[in-house]
């Protein structure tokens, strides 16, 4: 089945491995990197659908500069930003590079979650929205195993 | 108060400087003018006095010359013969007593000193006074006027004498002056109440009744000789110590000195007499400028201490200000560096959380106890947030937005969010607001908050069973709005404290002590203040100034 994938990218590691960890208890594809480089680098080997990206990465490639060429080697995949209260200015320039929307850290689970199906609904087909439904389903009880085959069928 | 000390110094140093410059000059011109003025008093005093001896001092040289010029006549015009006629004698003496006056005898002498022939009160004739000194004199001099002498007749009196020499016979005709008549003209120079004019010798012997102090021929005590030239001025003490001034004239008869005389004291009395009004004018002219040069530098001094203590005032809400700013740059700072790990925790929560959900540890015994605490943990992470986000609420750069506000409509909605809540502690919300009050151009939100803040801040400080009051009125080109409590009051030392952030009295947990110091940026970044007037134990009133800007027109 496919699973939904997701790339966070957050130098914070403590923050990113959690997030990657829990995502990938509720059946999300989900990996992880400390940086904006290593996130271009990945991206360039493998598709995502969505990104949680850190707009404050100080030392290297901002949050920013890396939104604006994922934009280039991922077009379609969508970014949420999760920015601190005092870059919210820089979540409102990230939404004209064409980022999804931003969320303000510290964030709970759930919201990240709505967000994440609303950015992935946004894709556009119906084929999508179902998925989508479907992976709402499945990441409210992790553990939980999805039997793609049971459901198709119905 | 040091500051009391300073201002008090100020104004001693003033005040003497100022008295210094004033006083000095008027006291030298006051001193300066006096001396001037005493100087040519007393010249002028002195030349009246002299010009006076010596105007007397003529008088009587004409006194003499007039009788001794109609003797002259006189003996001149008749023989030794017809002088020694009794009646030839008696008339003339009577044309000159009616010519010239003053004479009180006649009497003609041969050469051997006989008196041959007499007209007067006394028993003279046939007396001879070839001893006498005068008839030495009168014979080889021609004319001669003596001095005063008793004589045969021992009264006092003198005696002008005038030679005519007959072929070789000269023979004298003299006559005595009536010294009362002499002594009465020459005294009539004297003035005042210690005026006194009188004539005596080289060696100082009365030859006139002086007023005061002597009798013709008793002797005078004066020293001649300290009159010198022709009419000159002395300053002498009497015995007693009085000081008399002596303004001398010698006659042409060159043993008489005139003096006239009088006492320093009353010729100078009116110069004593303005001095005084002097020193009068000048004390109460010294006077009236110790008293307004005082009363002017404490109206000065009054005004410095209120200048600065307005500055201070002043000083002070800039000082708060400066802080103010410099917490909210950091807490800029601070809060992102905070939000970060509350990130982390959250996450690692909902980590545990989701491990929680598995089989393998939904058996475990602290189960329960370990969801809590995972909620206590969140909870106050959440708590956290709040303080975060309330204070970066305000760092964060959000211009007031312009609207129209009516201030009072305002207060009324907030007033009315917190009615129930008051009315349940039995609190009292009483307004007072003016109806003139203008609309204003302000962020009617933002407003809202710092009301809300002071009111609910009032009801807390109240507790249960009180008033609040809230009043709005215009002062000027200000809407000033007060917010008064009968609660507990705030302690002096608390007074500038209470701005500051996460100051709170509360206890730990139900206040986060921002609203204060958010509701006073607030309103100073509209361009007012926020004060407060409070005593502990009897209440506290906040009061919201705010400047009034007119609404454009649209």
């Amino acid at each position: 089945m496919e699973l939904f994938r997701v790339l966070v990218v957050d130098d914070e590691t403590d923050f990113m491995e959690t997030l990657v960890n829990r995502l990938q208890k509720r059946n999300v594809d989900a990996a992880g990197v400390p940086s904006g480089e290593a996130a271009l680098e990945l991206m360039k080997k493998k598709l995502f659908d969505v990104v949680i990206l850190d707009i404050r990465m100080p030392g290297g490639m901002d949050g920013l500069a890396a939104l604006r060429e994922m934009k280039h080697i991922q077009p379609l995949a969508e970014v949420i930003l999760l920015t601190g209260h005092a870059t919210v200015e820089s979540s409102i320039e990230g939404m004209k590079l064409g980022a999804f929307d931003f969320l303000i850290k510290p964030v709970q689970m759930e919201d990240l979650i709505t967000k994440m199906a609303q950015a992935f609904e946004k894709k556009g087909s119906h084929e999508q929205k179902i998925r989508a439904a479907r992976i709402r389903e499945l990441m409210r009880f992790p553990g939980r195993v999805f039997d793609q085959e049971k459901d198709e069928r119905k | 108060m040091m500051k009391t000390a300073i201002y008090s110094r100020l104004q001693k140093k003033i005040i003497s400087v100022t008295l210094l410059v004033s006083l000095a000059p008027l006291l030298l011109l006051g001193v300066t003018i006096y001396y001037q003025f005493a100087r040519m008093y007393r010249t002028k005093v002195q030349e009246q006095l002299q010009y006076r001896a010596w105007a007397q001092a003529e008088a009587m040289d004409l006194f003499l010359k007039e009788r001794t010029a109609i003797l002259a006549a006189m003996a001149d015009t008749h023989t030794f013969n017809e002088m020694t006629e009794e009646g030839i004698l008696s008339s003339i003496f009577a044309v000159m007593n009616v010519r010239a006056g003053a004479f009180v005898d006649l009497g003609v002498i041969n050469n051997a000193g006989q008196q041959l022939a007499y007209v007067g009160p006394y028993e003279l004739r046939g007396l001879n006074y070839y001893q006498q000194e005068w008839f030495g004199e009168v014979m080889s001099k021609g004319i001669y006027i003596s001095d005063v002498y008793l004589g045969y007749r021992q009264l006092p009196h003198f005696i002008i004498a005038v030679r005519r020499q007959e072929g070789q016979n000269p023979w004298i005709l003299r006559a005595t002056i009536d010294p009362a008549v002499f002594g009465a003209l020459v005294r009539s120079a004297q003035v005042g109440k210690t005026g006194d004019a009188f004539i005596v010798n080289e060696a100082g012997v009365y030859q006139t009744r002086p007023r005061f102090g002597g009798q013709i021929l008793t002797e005078s005590g004066l020293d001649t000789r300290l009159f010198g030239g022709s009419t000159s001025l002395m300053e002498l003490n009497t015995q007693d110590g009085v000081a008399m001034l002596y303004a001398g004239s010698w006659l042409k008869k060159h043993n008489w000195l005139l003096l006239i005389r009088q006492e320093a004291a009353e010729e100078m009395g009116g110069l004593f007499t303005t001095r005084n009004v002097e020193i009068a004018i000048i004390l109460s002219g010294i006077l009236a400028i110790v008293l307004a040069t005082v009363f002017t530098t404490q109206l000065m001094v009054n005004q410095l201490r209120e200048s600065d203590r307005r500055m201070n005032g002043l000083n002070a809400q800039l000082v708060q200000s400066d802080k103010l700013a410099a917490i909210g740059k950091m807490a800029a700072g601070v809060a992102h560096e905070i939000n970060n790990p509350l990130a982390v925790i959250l996450q690692k929560t909902g980590w545990m959380e989701d491990l929680l959900q598995t089989e393998d540890l939904k058996s475990s015994e602290n189960l329960d106890e370990f969801k809590t605490s995972i909620r206590k943990i969140e909870e106050h992470v959440e708590r956290a947030r709040k303080v975060v986000h309330g204070m970066l609420g305000y760092a964060r750069k959000m211009e007031p937005r312009l609207e129209d506000v009516d201030i009072n409509d305002t207060l009324k909605q907030t007033t009315s969010l917190l009615n129930n809540f008051a009315r349940i502690n039995n609190i009292v919300i009483r307004t007072d607001l003016a109806p003139d009050l203008p609309i204003l151009a302000s962020d009617q939100a933002q407003l809202q908050q710092v009301f809300l803040n002071l009111i609910s801040n009032a009801i807390d400080a109240i507790g249960k069973d009180g008033v609040v009051q809230i009043s709005s009125i215009r002062s000027e080109n200000e809407v000033h709005v007060s917010i008064s409590d009968n609660g507990k009051g705030i302690p002096e030392e608390a007074h500038k404290k209470v701005f500051d952030p996460f100051y709170t009295t509360k206890q730990s947990g139900k206040g986060t002590g921002l609203g204060l110091w958010i509701s006073y940026n607030i309103i100073e970044k509209m361009g007012g203040t926020i004060t407060l007037t409070s005593k502990e134990g009897e209440g506290t009133t906040f009061t919201v100034q705010l400047p009034i800007i007119v609404p454009e027109k649209k």
